[in-house]
């Protein structure tokens, strides 16, 4: 493991709705970031993106995205991050809508 | 209004029949995203921050009460009932599913719309003065010429793949509402030994270089319009770099060039491409024209008018800000004011584009524009008609009278929805317009252009704002840029920065001295911001928005 490796999370955007979606330990595409899994190891990263990659049928635009561990799951670093765990400022659409958290890919 | 022909119908059916088959490829894994992104693309399909979005073209900003309609509906049933009006006269949906945009885009055209070539290396929507055919300043409507230059660049098979986007503007006016300076080509409308003909600019742009175009030809006869534009075209497709998407635009090329060896490389064009036409593009122009034939106006006492001035200060200073002079001095042209304090400018809900489209039918003579000020416009209005508009307009929370103050302000979407921004634009905007609200302050300062982009891309125009913002992203955290100075008119010029930027939640604060120096020092009432800094230079601005730099000077 490579000493400047900051931990990271595999999100992307999903096919059909677009919304933000992220990697889960047990390979399934949660709209949660705190469930996502927490990647501290640079190689496993890598493997876990190819692996995301490899779903162009589910997501959209893979990429790891900086992370840290938090009380109840992963949480975002960068503002950007932030606001993808979240939708819009303007408007209250997106995942802080209600009904929104419990749909799937 | 420009009705489609039987060719343009098949042509966008055509089209939409073919992306339908190419989202259903998508989705069954036929296509991968590195090869369908270029095609949904071309249909005006972009991925967002959290979702997909359509960009949906309004050419040269012209729609009628059936087409905001149609809007409404796709806004309510596909979206999430409201619409985003852009400074490129276009309507974004925000929240499309993918399987739906097919029947989107049929919907669409139903109407005779589309989302062609408003995304990709091709000419974009061609953009028009909001206030064309009805502005008093006005020279001719130049909408017909736009509506060629549509037909003629749409599929056009030499400008599908030009080195990058590529959008002309185009204004019948002295007056320039159309920010023809900050386009590939601006077309001004002039008029020589009473011989209407046209000002040719090429070479502007804004994004991370901005650059205000040139002229390149100061009187072309408006029959050489279509060879002279192609010629424009081609010898920008011929030397436009291609191996830097940052040297791309005709902005560099033009500057790499030199504007006089260009010239004379698009002159040599031209005169080769000058007599293939043979007269069929002026028998195709007069065609349209038809089609754009001023609507007839009514006469009648405009005392009601008069009356609700007199009687009514609400009506007065919406009045005062929001409506413009029409060629017919017993008309207005009527901006409704997608502002409201506290809003995110430039949108509309389906409840309310469908009172626009009321109020266009019922006193509007069917027209309706849209500004690339994010606003909306009823050309022809009959002034006896203005109270009862304005009462409309009031019960649809529509009848914000601050159009041309501080909080009509152009914002791009910023990291509430696009995926490329450093920064948020619609909350700073929305915070800068409740303040000044709060302030009770902005008839007071009177008027400004202060326009915000989330990014160095510059799609919020902010380089030619008088007072500009540009949101970054510093060391991971939102960073917003201040640029004085900048013109999007006649008088165009690019701002210039003030200095450092500021934080979030210090930049509303920061446009607050900026305004309370621009008080201080104006000569009266009548003396604008632009006005004011012109005469002082930014000395005074900069002491205001860096009061510690001044105390330390001081010291
Ligand atoms: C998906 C969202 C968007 C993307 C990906 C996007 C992308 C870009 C890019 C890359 C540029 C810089 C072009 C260059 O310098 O070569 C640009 C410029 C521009 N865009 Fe956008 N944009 C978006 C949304 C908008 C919106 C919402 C508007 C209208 C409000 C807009 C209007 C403009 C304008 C006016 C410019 C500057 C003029 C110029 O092209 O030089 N864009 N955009
Ligand atoms: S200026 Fe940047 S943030 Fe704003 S819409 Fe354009 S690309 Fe997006």
């Amino acid at each position: 493991m490579s000493r400047q490796f900051t931990p990271k999370v595999v999100t992307a955007n999903a096919l059909l709705e677009g919304d933000v979606v992220y990697l889960t330990a047990d390979d399934r595409w949660s709209r949660h970031h705190h469930e996502a899994e927490l990647l501290e190891d640079e190689a496993h990263a890598e493997i876990r993106l190819l692996h995301a990659q490899g779903q162009p049928d589910r997501v959209v635009g893979a990429y790891l995205a900086e992370a840290r561990a938090g009380a109840a799951g992963p949480e975002p670093v960068h503002f950007r991050e932030a606001f993808r765990t979240r939708g819009p400022s303007n408007y209250p659409h997106g995942k802080q809508e209600e009904g929104a958290a419990s749909r799937r890919p | 209004m420009y009705r489609y022909d039987e060719f343009d119908e098949t042509f966008v059916r055509n089209r939409v029949a073919q992306f339908r088959a190419q989202v259903e490829r998508r989705i069954d894994g036929g296509l991968t995203e590195d090869e369908f992104k270029p095609l949904r693309l071309m249909n005006g399909l972009y991925l967002q921050l959290h979702a997909y979005m359509l960009r949906v073209a309004i050419p040269y900003g012209t729609l009628d009460s059936r087409k905001m309609r149609q809007l409404a509906m796709i806004a309510e049933r596909w979206d999430k009932g409201y619409g985003h009006f852009t400074t490129r006269q276009n309507i974004q949906f925000n929240w499309p599913r993918l399987r739906d945009v097919p029947d989107m885009l049929d919907a669409l055209a139903d109407v005779g719309m589309h989302a062609i070539q408003t995304s990709g290396n091709c000419v974009r929507n061609v953009t028009a003065d909001h206030f064309a055919g009805a502005a008093a300043d006005e020279i001719a409507d130049p909408r017909p010429v736009a509506e060629l230059l549509r037909q003629w660049s749409t599929d056009h098979p030499e400008f599908q793949f030009l080195p990058r986007k590529f959008k002309i503007a185009i204004t019948g006016s002295p007056n320039d509402r159309a920010v023809t300076r900050a386009h590939d080509i601006g077309l001004r409308m002039v008029e020589r030994d009473g011989a209407p003909g046209f000002e040719v600019v090429a070479g502007g742009g804004l994004g991370r270089t901005p650059v205000l175009g040139q002229v390149i030809r100061d009187f072309l006869p408006r029959a050489d319009l279509l060879p002279y534009v192609e010629a424009i075209l081609s010898v920008y497709n011929e030397l436009g770099r291609r191996d830097n998407k940052y040297k791309a635009r005709i902005k560099i090329t033009v500057q790499e060039t030199g504007l006089e060896a260009f010239r004379a490389l698009v002159e040599a064009r031209f005169a080769e491409l000058r007599g293939e036409w043979e007269g069929a593009d002026q028998a195709w122009l007069a065609r349209i024209e038809a089609d754009f034939a001023p609507p007839s106006l009514r006469r009648g006492s405009t005392a009601p008018y008069e009356d609700a001035r007199a009687g009514d200060p609400v009506f007065r200073a919406w009045s005062d800000t929001n409506l413009t002079a029409h060629r017919d001095p017993d008309h207005a042209i009527v901006t409704i004011s997608l502002k409201a304090h506290g809003e995110t400018p430039g949108d509309a809900t389906t409840e309310q584009m469908r009172v626009m489209a009321d109020l266009a039918e019922a006193y509007g003579h069917d027209e309706l524009r849209i500004s690339h000020e994010q606003n909306v416009i009823l050309p022809h209005v009959h002034k006896a008609d203005l109270p009862r508009v304005h009462a409309v307009l009031k019960s649809a929370g529509l009848a914000t009278a601050n159009v041309g103050l501080i909080s009509d302000i152009i914002a791009c979407p910023g990291m509430d929805y696009c995926a490329l921004a450093t920064a948020r634009s619609i909350p700073v905007a929305q915070a800068i317009a409740a303040r000044f609200d709060e302030l009770k302050l902005e008839h007071d300062i009177g008027p400004i252009k202060l326009k915000i982009s989330g990014c160095i891309n510059a799609c919020g125009h902010h380089h030619v704002g008088h007072i500009g913002i540009l949101g970054l992203d510093r060391a991971g955290v939102e960073n917003y840029q201040i640029t004085l100075g900048g013109d999007g008119t006649e008088t165009a010029a690019i701002g210039t920065r003030a200095g450092k930027g500021f934080a979030y939640d210090e930049i509303v604060d920061a446009i607050e001295r900026l305004i309370h120096a621009y008080l201080a020092h104006r000569d009266s009432a009548e003396e604008t911001f632009i006005d004011t800094y012109r005469r002082l230079g930014p000395a005074p601005f900069k002491a205001a928005l860096y009061p510690e730099e001044a105390d330390r000077h001081a010291a």
